[in-house]
């Protein structure tokens, strides 16, 4: 049990490294322009997890100073986060944008038979 | 007017002079025989302010201009020595000469795209004059790039297939070397030494090992590919698909004497004569360019295209100089600083008589020559002189050279210098007299009585492509100097001013060697006495 | 009253943004234009006002971002290396925008046109932003509001393959923007503060009792930014992403958006890492010097094969950053002015390599360097400004070119390392060949049917080609204001480290 703690202790972290290499797996071995951007949306969500977890603090409350509370969680990080989040939004946006131009021009989004077609002008 | 120029004034407008008239040249470009004043006077303009420099330098005055500082302690700078100023005095007034001889050549033969080549030319005497009075490595460096890439459109000028191969080896060769050797040299000897001004007596004393300073002059040897010392010498016959004018000034005068030039004012002013020989890791040149000078002289004797025989006759010629510096005695330098001088007049007359023989008989191999000299006695009489200067008799300015280097070399018992010069001679003799003989002393009877009906094979493929143009343009007496009237059904001589200006280099060779106080006096101030 | 002099940091980044927001409605792509025009004009002179103002009283001018004092806040910090890649940033932006009107007027439909030059002031605020900034958060704002506008650039070039183009760059760049902030995140993890001077104060005593995420954290930020600047083998994306962008756009990035993620890395290292940890702790400079004269030699020979002009300046500019990394690599005084000097050289010779590039797009639609056989003479200021900025490029003496590797091979001597002064110039060597080749090609082929009807380009996109031509020379010889900025700067960088 006690080899368990520390993985129960950093669960967030552990997560945190599994969806930023799934994500980054999913980008590099996959062909479809869609699926790469979703794999490309879990490794920038992992960041999120990242940055939000220390901010946490147990017991902690939203810093809004009140004589009944002593502990504060940090609130730069939730700050941070949401900037971030508009970030991703506004790359997946445009991804998306450019995966439907690219099917309009060649009618597929499959990398390779996107290549395949050789073009040499 | 003179008196209130100072001798700084003059060294700027050394330079100043042909830059103008490279930027006036194509405003003129739709008036030829403007544009050819402009390049006549910038070219009397130049030699002028040269000569001018002459008495300040010769009393001990040492002109220095400081520009701006382009890297930390190294400045753009001139300062006029005795040496610079002998290359300079050659090259401009050689300019002079070779312009007279362009105008003929190249409305002889209908040259396409004149006004770009008179511009480039401009150019590369700019840079040359820059080479012969930089004061410090770095603004030698800059000056010996610009000629490069100034002379690299006039190698290709002819656009041909053949022209960009040769344009290329030239470019490549000539940067590559420059590059790779003489700019890490450059910075590796302002790294030891603290500076890279040229300095009497050497910079590099007490600086390096003995071994460094041999990897350090073999940089310099190598990476100054302009010498031609062997193996970096392929670009010099490649370069021989330019216009004739073009070899005859930049790749028997300006730019491969730029070349030694450097080698030997590095040698002098850089190492210095002393550190180099106390050194004792010098000894390698005298072998590598005596190696230089025997195997040139071996290929130059299987050549049959006068050009390409001259050209590896020029590579042989070269590494003289390079030997003059490598034996290290003063009195061989001088006869190096001297060969440089009278080299230059004899081979430029040399080139001038190939290019007279191309523009009025339109041939180019040696085998076709004979019986010429009795239609072109005086060109063929000036390639006479020329000749002999090569082999270095008396009474030419080539004689002078080979004279200093010996004794140089005979005053330190050094009998390898000794040996490799006399086997020279002897070769030199042997692949320029022959040419004599046949010029002279075979009757012409097999060559065809018109030139164009010569069948094409036989000449060289460079002559063939500008043939047509030759044929429609150079009859007509385009530029009216007189030579509408040299053509019956023969040849006779080339056009005029062609003829005027080999002639001019041809006494000039003579003189040097009855009158040589010019550049034995620079020569001597050069190394101090 | 408010002084404006005291918030020239925050005017630099404002000044394009509501640019930006303003040509967003404008419908005419002239009206845009104008609009563009107007605010890159102002940029240099917001820059240079605070460059001199930091040479002079020879201390960085701080801002705080509504009186939040910095570390808590957001710090707009202006020292001597930002201020130096501001005014280079804004000066290209003058430059290229000059050029810009005819050039995407023919390259990029009408429509699209006012878009255009949102996504141009969009990027130049990213990219101002960047320098700016003291923070390392907000940098990677700025960071992505530059890079999303790169990829609407490069994506509406006229071939389909710049949606390709544009696409890998944006999965690229996200990639690297994102390891970037996994690195911020673990050092904010480590020291709970983002701003980069703060940063440097307390990594130190962290280094002792957390040297691992830190550690971590710098091989993230490197990766991420050498990603951005297209370190060899990292580059991938930059070929294709330069050889379709339309050349407007080519030419402004060519110019800007690796020259800040250079000093962006320059910045993470020097300032924030260096004072902090051992060199030894991690060989991240060593990796560096090795991937830059990879880069240096394979980018070249990658240049020498291709035919197509763009991508062939593309592959130059991999090599060209070799260089410029190199000197990080070699992390001496010397080696930081030659990274810095080559910057500002490189952004102006390779700018005015894709202005000519442009030009000739603009004439002929064309840029297999086959069919432009004798446009030399077809377009002689064009072709002779194009040779000008690549004899740069090959660093001929008397060219600002020169000055950079002069500096690099110091640097590398100072460093004790000769053998790679043989390769500096080496490599130089290889530009030779690809620079020959275009102009062999121009100058020394009779004019093809290709060709036949070019002529000079309109008078606005040539005098800024010219006008950087000149100046390719003009920082050769007159080194004053590069030599000593950049001297400066290393020295402050270097100044924090033992």
């Amino acid at each position: 049990m006690s080899q368990l703690t520390p993985l129960i202790d950093h669960f967030n972290y552990f997560t945190t490294i599994f969806l930023m290499v799934a994500g980054l797996y999913i980008v590099i071995a996959r062909g479809n322009m869609i699926k790469k951007l979703v794999g490309l949306g879990l490794f920038q969500t992992s960041v999120y997890l990242l940055y939000l977890t220390p901010g946490k603090i147990v017991e902690g409350t939203a810093p809004i100073i009140d004589p009944r509370f002593q502990v504060y969680s940090n609130p730069l990080p939730h700050v941070l986060i949401l900037t971030a989040i508009v970030v991703g939004v506004a790359t997946l946006a445009l991804g998306l944008a450019l995966v439907v131009r690219i099917s309009e021009e060649y009618g597929t989004i499959e990398e390779d038979e996107i290549f395949a077609r050789g073009e040499d002008e | 007017m003179i008196t209130s120029l100072t001798p700084e004034t003059l060294a700027l407008l050394a330079t100043v002079i042909p830059l103008v008239a490279a930027v006036l040249i194509p405003l003129f470009a739709r008036h030829p025989n403007l544009r050819e004043t402009v390049t006549l006077t910038s070219a009397g303009l130049l030699a002028w302010v040269v000569w001018s420099l002459l008495g300040p330098v010769l009393a001990g005055a040492r002109p220095e201009l400081i520009g701006v500082e382009i890297v930390p302690g190294i400045a753009l700078a001139y300062r006029v020595e005795p040496l610079g100023l002998l290359y300079a005095l050659v090259a401009s007034t050689l300019w002079i000469v070779n312009s007279i001889y362009s105008i003929g050549y190249m409305r002889g033969n209908n040259e396409p795209r004149q006004t770009s080549f008179y511009v480039c030319f401009a150019v590369a005497i700019a840079s040359a004059i820059a080479i012969a009075f930089s004061k410090n490595l770095v603004t030698m460096f800059l000056a010996y790039e610009a000629l490069t890439l100034s002379t690299y459109p006039l190698v290709t000028h002819k656009a041909t297939d053949d022209a960009r191969k040769s344009g290329r080896t030239y470019l490549l060769l000539l940067i590559g070397t420059s590059m790779m050797l003489f700019l890490p040299a450059i910075i590796l000897t302002s790294v030891l030494a603290g500076t890279s001004d040229f300095t009497s007596g050497g910079i590099l004393d007490g600086r390096a090992t003995p071994l460094v300073l041999g990897v350090l002059l073999a940089l310099f040897v190598f990476g100054i590919g302009k010498a031609a010392v062997m193996p970096v010498h392929f670009w010099l016959p490649a370069a021989m698909v330019a216009p004739t004018p073009v070899s005859a000034l930049l790749h028997a005068v300006a730019v491969v004497k730029a070349g030694v030039f450097s080698i030997l004012k590095i040698v002098v002013y850089i190492f210095g004569i002393e550190t180099l020989r106390e050194a004792g890791t010098a000894n390698w040149l005298v072998w590598l360019a005596g190696f230089t000078i025997i195997v040139a002289s071996l290929i130059a004797l299987r050549q049959n295209n006068l050009k390409k025989r001259l050209a590896y006759s020029t590579v042989s010629q070269l590494s003289y100089v390079v030997l003059g510096a490598a034996i290290l005695t003063p009195i061989s330098v001088v006869g190096a600083a001297v060969h440089i001088a009278g080299h230059a007049c004899a081979k430029i007359t040399l080139f001038f008589a190939a290019g007279a023989i191309y523009t009025a008989a339109h041939k180019t191999e040696i085998s076709e020559l004979d019986g010429i000299g009795h239609k072109m006695p005086w060109t063929m009489t000036a390639f006479t002189i020329g000749a002999l200067a090569m082999i270095g008799l008396p009474p030419t300015a080539g004689f002078l050279g080979k004279w200093f280097m010996l004794s140089g070399a005979f005053e330190t018992s050094q009998w390898l210098p000794v040996a490799i010069i006399v086997a020279s001679t002897i070769l030199n003799a042997l692949y320029f007299l022959p040419i004599v003989h046949r010029a002279f002393f075979r009757s012409p009877d097999h060559v065809p009585l018109d030139p164009d009906e010569m069948p094409l094979g036989a000449a060289s493929v460079g002559a063939a492509a500008v043939r047509p143009h030759a044929h429609d343009g150079g009859r007509k007496d385009v530029d009216g100097d007189g030579d509408g009237d040299t053509h019956d059904h023969d040849h006779g001589e080339a056009p005029f001013p062609i003829v005027l200006a080999l002639s001019i280099t041809a006494a000039m060779t003579l003189a040097l060697f009855f009158y040589p106080e010019v550049p034995l006096s620079l020569a001597n101030a050069m190394i101090g006495r | 009253m408010i002084r404006l002099s005291e918030h020239l940091p925050i005017i630099q980044v404002l000044v394009p943004l509501f640019g930006a927001i303003l040509t967003a409605f404008a419908r005419r792509g002239t009206t845009a234009w104008a609009i563009a025009a107007t605010a890159s004009v102002l940029a240099p002179f917001v820059s240079a006002a605070m460059l001199w103002t930091v040479f002079e009283t020879g201390r960085p001018i701080s801002y705080v971002m509504g009186s939040w004092a910095a570390p808590w806040g957001i710090e707009y910090r202006v020292d001597l290396l930002n201020g130096f890649v501001l005014l280079l940033v804004s000066v290209i932006g003058v430059a290229t925008i000059s050029y810009a009107r005819k050039s995407v007027a023919a390259e990029i439909d009408a429509h699209k046109q006012a878009w255009f030059y949102t996504m141009y002031l969009l990027c130049l605020t990213g990219l101002l932003g960047i320098a700016v900034t003291g923070d390392a958060f907000n940098a990677f704002v700025f960071l992505e509001v530059s890079s999303l506008a790169t990829y609407v650039l490069i994506g509406l070039g006229r071939h389909r393959r710049a949606l390709l183009a544009a696409y890998q760059y944006l999965i690229m760049g996200t990639i690297g923007a994102t390891f970037y902030i996994i690195g911020v995140g673990l050092l904010y993890v480590v020291t709970g503060t983002l701003n980069f001077a703060d940063l440097a104060d307390r990594l130190g005593p962290a280094m002792d009792t957390q040297a691992r995420p830190i550690l971590a954290a710098l091989a993230f930020m490197t990766v991420g930014i050498c990603l951005k600047l297209a370190l060899f083998p990292l580059h991938a994306w930059l070929p294709n992403a330069y050889a379709y962008a339309p050349s407007f756009a080519t030419a402004f990035l060519a110019g800007t958006a690796t020259k800040v993620a250079v000093y962006l890395l320059m910045r993470i290292f020097f300032s924030v890492f260096a004072i902090a940890i051992p060199a030894s702790a991690l060989p991240v400079t060593e990796v560096i010097v090795i991937l830059s004269v990879a880069a240096m030699f394979i980018a070249s020979f990658s240049a020498i094969f291709e035919e197509n002009a763009k991508r062939m300046l593309a592959y130059s500019s991999v090599a060209q950053i070799g260089y410029i990394t190199l000197g990080i690599g070699l992390a001496n005084q010397l080696g930081l002015s030659a990274s810095l000097i080559h910057v500002f050289n490189h952004a102006l010779m390779k700018t005015a390599l894709f202005f000519a590039l442009g030009a000739i797009v603009y004439r002929t639609g064309l840029v297999n360097i086959s069919q432009l056989s004798g446009i030399g003479r077809r377009m002689p200021l064009t072709i002779a400004a194009f040779v000008v900025a690549g004899l740069g490029i090959i660093g001929v003496p008397g060219t600002a070119g020169f000055i950079s590797k002069w500096y690099l091979a110091m640097a590398a001597i100072d460093k004790g390392w000769w053998w790679m002064v043989f390769l500096i110039v080496a490599s130089s060597l290889l530009a030779v060949v690809y620079v020959g080749k275009f102009i062999e090609v121009a100058y020394f082929r009779e004019p093809g049917p290709d060709v036949a009807e070019a002529h000079e380009p309109p008078i606005s996109m040539l005098l800024p080609l010219l006008a950087l031509a000149f100046a390719t020379v003009y920082f050769g010889i007159d080194t004053r204001l590069t030599t000593s900025v950049a001297e400066a700067a290393a020295s402050a960088l270097l100044g924090g480290a033992r």
